[in-house]
């Protein structure tokens, strides 16, 4: 018996996979949407009203680059006609202060700027770009509207060093909220594992020093944080659950449950210029496959935490032992747990017992650009 | 901290209520959507930066007569000091 359908409530819009940036962490998957294959203006609009009679409250607006897009504008008004709250997550490039103006205009109500470091040259490692100074500027400019500004620093055992720096960046800029999210390991992350994973050392630490910011700036920045899972005791429940909560259209207008569904094999994705989003969330086969309990291995289906979970990341699932139904390995509970200690014991024994010289680092891989 | 009765709350930047045309009212901010109903979509409503939180609170006693004002006064004090720590609100 399936369990009733809930509906979704955010709408994550990943409007192109062009990008300026070539972060060695991008989310993005390996096989990149080529720019002649994206949605148009018109599609986007109806795909961003039929989410809103689905019951989508909220549109994230990624990519890719969004603004990469020269329809952004268009996009976001269409969001806001829907009576959705419109917000974006970007590099801050191209973007100049006119451009600003007219996004704000057209309604967006939240701006993501996203950070690799608190300065240009450690920043320009991870991205392939120098963009730090432009993104500076960029929170100014922001700053000037009434919308909502989040910075986003990702990070991860190259920059963890910075944490403070990037904290006093934030206090300096002032933003209504900050996140500092650990790398989580899907594609370019996957590739670049053995570089961005760190030391259970780096990791407490890094949280002491959140834990503390978060108190400190408490009723003026809200400060999150994303801990890797690879060192928690108990998956993620990733995306809220499979078709759950969030509902994801790719550039070229395929459905999918999360940001890297595609990696998993026999997969069929449909697409939202065949049919409908509400019939997409409700009957395929990709958003029925894993929702609701009816799937999980017995050790999940018995489990308490079955309903916070939902038998972690299917995705994660699949990158680390070969089978998208198993119980994520990075639940201490799941009998591959094995897989997920090996690689730890590989970065804390590496790091601590040769720092720097004695083994040659792998080359880091960077993202391109589709075509 | 509580919050001074003489701070007029406003909802933050980027903090909006759907449009009234909707089944549901919700509070839309940055990641998060919190529903309504009754006594919290009344306050939510009057944080415009024009009622000082006396009036919210003077407001919401007549509303809700049969409530202890005391009990509805510390309800609503709490209330707004958790919306400000979500950054929803500015206390101006």
């Amino acid at each position: 018996m399936h369990a009733p359908i809930s509906n979704p409530l955010a709408l994550v819009a990943e409007l192109t996979h062009r990008c300026p940036l070539h972060c060695v962490y991008c989310s993005n998957p390996l096989e990149l949407t080529a720019r002649s294959r994206e949605l148009s203006t018109a599609s986007w609009a109806r795909v961003l009203r039929e989410a809103a009679e689905l019951g989508v409250l909220q549109a994230d607006f990624t990519g890719g680059e969004p603004l990469a897009r020269p329809d952004l504008t268009e996009i976001i008004r269409a969001a806001r006609a829907a009576g959705l709250y419109a917000s974006m997550i970007t590099s801050g490039l191209p973007l100049d202060e006119k451009r600003l103006d007219e996004l704000v205009a057209a309604g967006l109500d939240h701006f993501q700027l996203s950070f690799q470091g608190a300065e240009e040259e450690a920043a320009r490692e991870f991205s392939g770009t120098r963009t730090h100074a432009q993104k500076l500027r960029v929170a100014e400019w922001v700053k000037r509207h009434r919308i909502a500004l989040t910075l986003n620093f990702v990070i991860h055992r190259q920059n963890l060093h910075q944490l403070e720096d990037m904290i006093a960046l934030t206090e300096k800029i002032g933003p209504g909220r900050v996140e500092f999210a650990h790398v989580q390991y899907y594609g370019w992350a996957f590739a670049n594992r053995e570089r961005l994973l760190p030391t259970r050392e780096q990791l407490d630490r890094s949280l002491e020093i959140l834990k503390k910011a978060e108190e400190r700036l408490r009723g003026r920045i809200k400060v999150e944080y994303v801990v890797p899972d690879y060192y928690a005791k108990y998956p993620k429940p990733c995306m809220g659950g499979w078709g759950r909560k969030v509902i994801l259209v790719k550039p070229d207008g395929d459905v999918l449950p999360c940001h890297a569904a595609n990696v998993l094999p026999g997969m069929t994705f449909e697409n939202v210029e065949k049919r409908s989003l509400k019939q997409i969330w409700e009957e395929s086969d990709a958003f029925q496959k894993f929702r609701g309990v009816d799937w999980m291995p017995d050790l999940c289906r018995t489990c308490d935490r079955r309903d916070q979970d939902f038998g972690g990341c299917r995705c994660q699932a699949f990158l680390l032992t070969q089978d998208a139904a198993a119980t994520d390995p990075v639940c201490s509970l799941s009998a591959q747990r094995g897989v997920v200690d090996a690689i730890l014991r590989d970065v804390n024994r590496s790091n601590a017992a040769a720092p720097e010289a004695a083994a040659p680092e792998p080359e880091w891989l960077y993202r391109p650009n589709p075509a | 901290m509580t919050p001074e009765l003489t701070k007029r709350p406003r909802l933050a930047p980027g903090c909006r209520l759907n449009e009234k045309s909707q089944p549901s009212r919700v509070l839309l901010m940055p990641e998060r959507a919190l529903r309504l109903n009754g006594p919290s979509l009344e306050i939510v409503e009057r944080c415009d930066g024009s009622h000082t939180i006396q009036q919210i609170v003077a407001d919401l006693q007549k509303l809700y007569s049969k409530a202890e004002p005391q009990k509805v006064q510390q309800d609503i004090l709490g209330y707004l000091e958790r919306l400000q720590e979500q950054r929803a609100l500015d206390f101006e």
